[in-house]
């Protein structure tokens, strides 16, 4: 909810906190409920309910649907953030079966690190804090076994450090549905009143092993007597390489070729390539200076990178000079090993790949560009910039004729004309008159309502020759009694071949 | 007298297509720029690999840029401001085998195009097989290491087959005026840019027995 709350206030459309809001999930009957606001939550609706019933119960509420798969990696990625308190961080989204509905978590193991912060309460108060500042609310909990934490920041008291579980209700130990509905019924409420049955009747009743379905080894792992390692992913690996000189230097291009080499290594072993670089300078004025270099293609060839930075050296600040120079990927993605083919080619992709990288690194990211066709019969937009190798290029043929170029800005021409509605019979463009001898058309092209301004006028275009050959194809904005502005105006918008 | 095959210029359409791809020079005649990227093209021939296209600001301001619907072919433009980057620009388009064809467009006649980058341009799309196409406007034909050298202009457009008030397939006056290993001369072009994407000759003087002979399809040994 909070993730979908800040993205709407960055696109700009977000509504009053005090309207109710909810997000939808798919459920087996319709929709379902997957998290509500405070708003909603004082109306009554709650989580896991039908979104029809909750409609019925509260007739303003605001439905949107749910990302959980992008709730997911935010969670992912939220977990590394959190290496910031202790090294062992992990996303905890462990849900009941057959529930829909948040119950997204992080499991941070602070032994030995609470001290670094203050004390544990100190550090949850700073952590409580920290997170409100991304926006997030949070409810924190602290005790000795990840299943006890568990119970407490989901059913315990704000902020509980090792309070004591056995008063929390029976579903805080991470059981089924199912099973919380029969312990229920057996009259067990509490993790107090399971922990006070002998273990032997337990295990005879529910000797089933899954853990979410036994309360016996969710009740041990509570206390501590099952352990439940946090075993926290590794962090994405970092790609450096670095040079540390004896003194210091201005022209860092003789190193780059080594710098390149030891990266490659490095992703060559991790088969990583590299889609974006940043060399960085160390200056001994204590500065840095960074430029960075991006790639078309994940890449890992020491000598395409190099080129990538060959001409931007100059633009890296040296100040007094430099004694240590490092350069990192901090974007890559996988790349297998690539094989040659049979007549020992190299890919020809790989090759349009690696010019596409020169030409921007070179020229900048705006010049080079390819043409996509879009579905437009207004000349200027029937055609798009694209980033190179972002898609097949694909080319529709067109039934109707279209010059071979065609100027960015129509140019203004001035007319001598016979009959109102057909093409000029002598126009002046670039202080040269031409007089027409041939022509076709009009070919209207009637402007598009749903994104064009209100009184944009249409366009008659006509293809003209004049006497001596040269083929241009103008058009006339408007008609002289559509009522959009006074008399029509003539441009020349494109030269035939 | 003519060196140059009629009856296979004819069929293949093209007075000057061969098989190792080189690099090229076209001079268009004022006001017949655009006639010289549709001679390029359809010298080109159909194909579905990207053409890389390179303008400089001058040529784009003056002649507009390519405009997809009239080529049929997919493009990379690539909008540079000086000559100078037009030439490295197509020095290294000129490496890349996975391109059809690398065309650059240059106005004027800048310092940076000059014989020793024409050179290393025509030596590099020989290596590659990349076919170079080197359009100079408003240029005057200097030294050079182009292996094939054209002038265009263009002419009143061939009759309509419909319409007896409308322009029809565009006519180009093509004259190669140098060529390293072929026999100047001087064609009187038809595009015909429909399905077909072919050249037709069309006879500048009449031949007398070859006109006669071969219809509409002549050539004239230049100087």
């Amino acid at each position: 909810m909070d993730r979908w709350q800040r993205m709407q206030e960055r696109s700009g459309n977000a509504l009053p906190d005090d309207l109710p809001q909810a997000l939808a999930a798919e459920g087996a009957h319709g929709p379902v409920i997957h998290a509500v606001n405070r708003a909603a939550g004082l109306a009554g609706v709650s989580v896991g309910a039908r979104v029809v019933d909750m409609r019925a119960l509260c007739p303003a509420l605001r439905v949107e649907y749910a990302d959980p798969q992008g709730d997911r990696t935010a969670l992912d990625r939220l977990a590394l953030w959190a290496r910031r308190w202790c090294p062992w961080t992990i996303a905890d989204d462990w849900a009941p079966a057959g529930t829909v509905g948040g119950s997204h978590g992080l499991i941070l193991d602070t032994t030995g690190s609470d001290h670094l912060w203050g004390g544990e309460a100190a550090m949850l108060a700073g952590m409580e804090a920290d997170l409100s500042a991304l926006g997030l609310s949070a409810r924190l909990a602290l005790a000795p076994t990840w299943g006890a934490a568990w119970a407490l920041a989901r059913f315990g008291p704000v902020r509980a450090i090792c309070a004591p579980t056995a008063p929390l209700p029976v579903a805080a130990l991470r059981l089924d549905g199912e099973t919380v509905l029969l312990l229920n019924r057996l009259g067990l409420r509490t993790i107090g009143h399971l922990a006070d049955l002998p273990r032997l009747s337990l295990a005879r009743r529910f000797p089933r092993g899954a853990p979410a379905q036994n309360p016996l080894i969710r009740l041990d792992q509570v206390t501590g007597h099952l352990p439940e390692p946090v075993s926290a992913p590794d962090a994405p690996p970092v790609f450096r390489s670095d040079a540390r000189l004896a003194e210091p230097i201005l022209d860092p291009s003789h190193h780059l070729p080594g710098l390149c080499a030891g990266l490659c290594e490095q992703l060559a072993k991790a088969r990583h390539g590299a889609r974006r670089l940043r060399l960085t300078v160390y200056r001994t004025d204590g500065e840095i200076s960074r430029i960075e270099a991006t790639c078309a293609r994940p890449s890992r060839d020491p000598a395409h990178l190099a080129f990538l930075f060959r001409d931007r050296l100059e633009r890296i600040n040296p100040g007094f000079g430099f004694d240590l120079i490092s350069l990192e990927a901090p974007a890559t993605e996988a790349l297998a090993a690539r094989q040659a083919d049979l007549a020992g080619d190299p890919d020809s992709g790989q090759d349009l790949s690696q010019l596409v990288d020169r030409l921007t690194a070179r020229f900048g990211r705006t010049a080079l560009a390819q043409v996509q066709p879009v579905a437009s019969h207004i000349p200027e937009r029937s055609e798009t910039r694209i980033p190179p190798l972002a898609a097949p290029p694909a080319v529709r043929p067109r039934p109707t004729e279209r010059p071979q170029r065609l100027f960015d800005h129509p140019e203004e021409i001035g007319v001598l004309h016979t009959v109102p509605e057909g093409p000029p019979a002598q126009f002046q463009w670039r202080r040269r008159s031409y007089r027409v001898a041939r022509y076709q058309g009009p070919e209207r092209i009637a402007p598009e309502w749903w994104q064009d301004k209100p009184g944009t006028r249409l366009r008659d275009y006509f293809k003209v020759e004049d006497t001596e050959g040269h083929r241009f194809w103008l058009y006339r904005e408007g008609r002289a009694d559509d009522g959009r502005g006074g008399a029509p105006r003539w441009f020349l918008h494109g030269i035939f071949a | 007298m003519a060196s140059f095959p009629l009856t296979q210029a004819r069929r293949a359409g093209l007075p000057a297509r061969r098989a190792g791809a080189t690099l090229a020079e076209v001079f268009p005649a004022p006001g017949a720029e655009a006639a010289a990227a549709g001679f390029v093209m359809a010298q080109l021939g159909p194909g579905s690999g990207a053409v890389l296209w390179i303008q400089d600001r001058q040529a784009r301001r003056e002649t507009g840029r390519p405009f997809l619907a009239g080529f049929h072919r997919p493009l990379m433009l690539l909008h540079l401001s000086r000559p100078l980057d037009v030439m490295i620009a197509a020095e290294e388009g000129a490496q890349c085998r996975a391109l059809a064809a690398v065309v650059a467009e240059i106005r004027g006649d800048p310092p940076a195009v000059d014989f020793t980058a024409m050179k290393r341009l025509a030596l590099r799309a020989e290596a590659a097989g990349v076919p170079c196409w080197l359009i100079r406007q408003a240029a005057t034909a200097n030294l050079s290491a182009a292996r094939d050298r054209w002038r265009i202009s263009s002419l009143p457009s061939a009759a309509h087959p419909d319409d007896p008030r409308a322009p029809g397939a565009p006519r180009w006056r093509a004259d190669l005026f140098r060529s390293r290993d072929r026999q100047p001369g001087d064609w009187v072009v038809c595009h015909d840019p429909g399905a077909a994407d072919r050249l037709d000759l069309v006879a500048t003087v009449p031949d007398g027995p070859l006109a006669e002979d071969a219809g509409a399809v002549g050539q004239r040994a230049a100087r």
